[in-house]
């Protein structure tokens, strides 16, 4: 049932011109590659012009590379016809699958599809599933899909989505090579000029041209004498003549009536002392400025056409040039195709950025269409926004809240000079104290200062969110999404770094961070509870890095630092400072400023609590547990338990205060028991 | 007058045959009209006089259809070639886009051709266009007669034809060699659309 391929009908033998090139060209790329670049691909010609070649061409093409490859190759009637006995034998599944099995369909003549609903079904159903399998198809029509009468609209969308050329009418130039190589076959020697003659009658449908051919070959047979051009335009020209700048028709005319002369065209005044050949002239002439001006005008035509071809390849869509094409306005294809090739590169960037911080988004269809940038820029957006941003400092953390003493005056002096430079000076910087010496506030606030630089994302978190983190990102497999966060941070703070110790990937992730951000001049600061050195667990390249930079200590706060600070804290809460007590407060040993915080806290809560002001005495009472001299008690509810409650507003540390109390009842009981 | 309107898509082509009076120019014409089927061409407007001398000028609108999209259109002229038309000379080289020089190749007329090419410069710097700028082809006509009569095409070449321009020996009378100067100035003429930019 399937007709086998002409085995004349190969590229070898198509004779290409500019009218054809973008076709065969493609439709060579689809033999070297099939399913791979334009699937489907629907070439469509006037009758005549080679489209029945060109299928052809490519089914013998892709079987010389790939002898294996299942090619089949049927018109559009035999495609409805094998369907129709199908169906009549209750096979319609069978059908099918004879054809999912094809690695190259080759349909001709699609142009039939009208009105045939099922049959537009059947294609649109085998085309859907040839394409997910990356089986190519190669369709041919006298016309543009969306030509084609009543033609369902998802097969136009899909057709589309491959790529439609026309093969146009060949030139001049090429239909002397038709002719030549045609005589050449047939063994016809012509003498000089015939076949140009003969080209320039505007022949311009293929199987005309060999009919013509043939009438010459003919008429030269049964003459004596070889044909001259004069003799072949005349022989040729009368119906050619006709024929110019209407549709084209197939041609057939039985040679036998070739020798009869043209008839006179009564429509032409020719004055009687011109010689009667020479009515070709006009033809000829025409048909240079034909050539001449396709050439000139449509110069931009296959420049255009030819970018289409080369971005189609490369897997852009080329809506917009094909636009172009169809617009009545020749634009400056120079321009057009330039904007295209700068739109397209800026696809590329934005697709490169895109997958690095989302990798799933590489190959996105919304960054091959350069008519719809936007679409681009708003998914690279999305995915500049999806992308988490890395942890900030907390803006509580000022570096003005710290109290500078004798002890912290080196950390300090170091902080801001690494707020000022960062990358320049101590890279990395490694804040070492113990707990509540407020290594972290210091890190939030340089943080914070080098955020105010606005250059970039600061990033500040902590060794152990650092390495959830990456175990999430392991977890979910966007390892190098996550990595990509942090290599666009203009300074990385980490705070309890000794707590990496041990942690082999999170160690191996830091020291390729490390080195990527100090390389590139950005800023590193570490707070450890331990000096490096002393970090178990940690690697050797990761701890002479970290002791290459600055390690500064914080010390215990000394009491000068101690009484700042009370003074300081007395002020926010009290609003005025109690000497005594500030002294006291300042005098009790204290190995961190939270500590220090925290026993002014408690004398506070417990002024609060008695309705007294807060004193050294009370300080004294509530800290060392040294008994004031009894005072005169106030009557009032508080007495009623034994239990301190924070009235309203007297809580000033939220985290201190107990709020779920047991039930009366259980507590009784409890008491009882 | 723009060559090529792409808006439209229309291509016009004005060319003018220039020469001096007697060389031929309304025969080139006559020639073309008579080969140009009915319905390609308009109505030849000639302003002759009774001796059949060009008084103003002949006209010749070829309609040469569609061609790649464009209604391409050839508009020729020719001017009288006596010197004292030379105000109707310098009107209807308005907006040439091409002109063919048709000179008289017998000896006794060289000084004419000489002189007619002289005043087609002249009246083209007029109008502010280079001679060097503008498509021009030469036709040396009459290349029929007794060879004792004429300058060989190549003797022609060498007194008018400074820039060697397309150049062609003719015989307009009984048409050899007219449809080639034809194509040869519109090739030319034509080719300007790719050089030069598009005009709208």
């Amino acid at each position: 049932m399937t007709v086998t391929l002409n085995p004349l009908y190969r590229f070898e033998t198509f004779v290409v011109g500019a009218a054809n090139r973008l076709a065969v060209t493609a439709a060579k790329a689809v033999a070297e590659a099939p399913g791979t670049v334009y699937n489907p691909l629907f070439i469509y010609a006037r009758p005549g012009l080679g489209k029945t070649h060109l299928l052809m061409g490519v089914g013998h093409a892709a079987r010389s590379i790939n002898p294996r490859l299942a090619v089949e190759y049927l018109t559009l009637d035999e495609f409805v016809e094998a369907f129709h006995a199908a169906i009549a034998a209750g096979q319609g599944d069978a059908y099918r699958k004879r054809f999912l099995d094809v690695d190259l369909l080759l349909v001709d003549d699609v142009q039939f599809l009208t009105h045939r609903r099922e049959m537009q079904a059947e294609l649109l159903r085998l085309t859907d599933a040839l394409q997910t399998a990356n089986r190519q198809i190669v369709l041919t029509s006298d016309r543009p899909p969306a030509e084609i009468e009543a033609l369902d609209e998802r097969l136009i969308r899909r057709f589309a989505g491959g790529l439609i050329i026309d093969v146009a009418a060949p030139d001049y130039e090429t239909r002397v090579a038709i002719l030549r190589r045609k005589a050449e076959e047939r063994r016809a020697a012509f003498a000089d000029g015939v076949l140009e003659a003969v080209a320039g009658l505007s022949i311009d449908n293929v199987r005309e041209l060999l009919g013509a051919l043939n009438r010459m070959i003919a008429h030269q047979a049964v003459s004596d004498a070889p044909l001259t051009p004069e003799q072949a335009r005349q022989l040729i020209g009368g119906t050619a003549g006709q024929r110019n700048g209407g549709p084209a028709e197939e041609s057939d005319a039985p040679v036998a009536s070739v020798t009869s002369e043209p008839e006179p065209d009564p429509s032409r005044a020719v004055p009687p002392s011109r010689r009667p050949a020479e009515h070709d002239e006009f033809s000829d002439f025409l048909s240079e400025i034909h050539a001449t001006v396709a050439l000139q005008v449509d110069a931009w035509r296959t420049q255009i056409g030819a970018a289409i071809l080369r971005w189609q390849g490369e897997g852009y869509r080329t809506g917009r040039l094909e636009a172009l094409l169809d617009a009545d306005v020749a634009p400056d294809p120079d321009q057009a195709v330039q904007g295209f090739e700068r739109d397209v590169e800026r696809l590329r960037g934005m697709e490169a950025e895109a997958a690095e911080l989302a990798p799933e988004l590489a190959g996105s269809p919304a960054f091959r269409d350069p008519a719809d940038m936007a679409a681009a820029e708003a998914l690279l957006l999305r995915a500049r926004n999806g992308a988490v941003p890395p942890p900030a400092p907390s803006p509580i953390w000022q570096l003005a809240d710290l109290v500078e003493g004798a002890g912290t005056r080196v950390a300090l002096q170091a902080a801001r000079v690494v707020a000022e430079e960062p990358g320049a000076r101590y890279n990395p910087l490694v804040l070492v104290g113990g707990s509540g010496a407020g290594k972290t506030h210091l890190l939030h606030a340089v943080g914070n200062l080098l955020a105010q630089r606005g250059v970039g994302p600061v990033a500040c978190l902590s060794a152990p969110e650092f390495t959830a983190e990456l175990i999430d990102a392991i977890d979910r497999d966007t390892v190098s999404a996550w990595r990509q966060r942090y290599r666009r941070c203009v300074a990385l703070l980490l705070d309890d770094v000794h707590l990496i110790g041990e942690k082999d990937r999170t160690q191996e992730e830091l020291f390729l961070l490390f080195n990527l951000l100090v390389e590139s001049g950005r800023q590193l600061v570490f707070a450890s509870a331990t000096a490096p050195a002393a970090i178990a667990g940690l690697e050797p390249r990761l701890r002479t890095r970290l002791e290459g930079g600055l390690v500064v200590e914080l010390p215990a706060p000394d009491p000068e630092v101690r009484e700042a600070v009370v003074a300081r804290e007395l002020t926010a809460r009290v609003g005025t400072i109690d000497p005594e007590l500030a002294a006291y407060l300042a005098s009790r040993p204290a190995d961190s400023v939270r500590v220090v915080v925290a026993q002014l806290q408690r004398v506070l809560n417990a002024s609060e609590a008695r309705g007294q002001a807060a004193s050294a005495a009370l300080a004294r009472e509530v800290l060392d547990g040294v008994l004031p001299a009894p005072v005169a008690r106030k009557p009032g509810p508080n007495r009623s338990s034994g239990i301190v409650a924070p009235t309203a507003g007297g809580a000033r540390s939220r985290e201190k205060t107990v709020w779920e109390w047991p039930e009366i009842g259980d507590r009784l009981l409890e008491e009882w028991r | 007058m723009s060559l090529v309107n792409f808006t439209a898509r229309e291509i016009t082509c004005k060319i003018v045959y220039y020469g001096p009076g007697r060389s031929g120019k309304t025969t080139n014409l006559q020639y073309v009209y008579g080969r140009v089927p009915e319905s390609r061409r308009g109505r030849m407007v000639s302003l002759a006089t009774q001796t059949d001398r060009t008084l103003f000028f002949d006209f010749l609108p070829l309609e040469l259809g569609s061609i790649s999209g464009f209604t391409t259109k050839f508009q020729l002229y020719t001017v009288p070639g006596q010197s004292y038309y030379n105000a109707t000379r310098k009107l209807v080289l308005q907006g040439a886009d091409g002109v063919v020089f048709v000179a008289d190749s017998q000896a006794r007329r060289f000084d004419d051709n000489l002189e007619s090419l002289q005043n087609l410069q002249d009246n083209l710097l007029s109008e502010g266009v280079d001679i060097r700028q503008l498509p021009v082809v030469f036709q040396y006509n009459k290349q029929d007669l007794p060879t004792d009569l004429i300058l060989a095409p190549a003797e022609m070449d060498d007194a008018l034809n400074f820039r060697a321009v397309p150049s062609f020996g003719a015989d307009c009378l009984h048409g050899t060699g007219v449809f080639e100067t034809l194509r040869g100035i519109s090739e030319i003429v034509l080719k300007r659309l790719a050089a030069g930019t598009p005009v709208t």
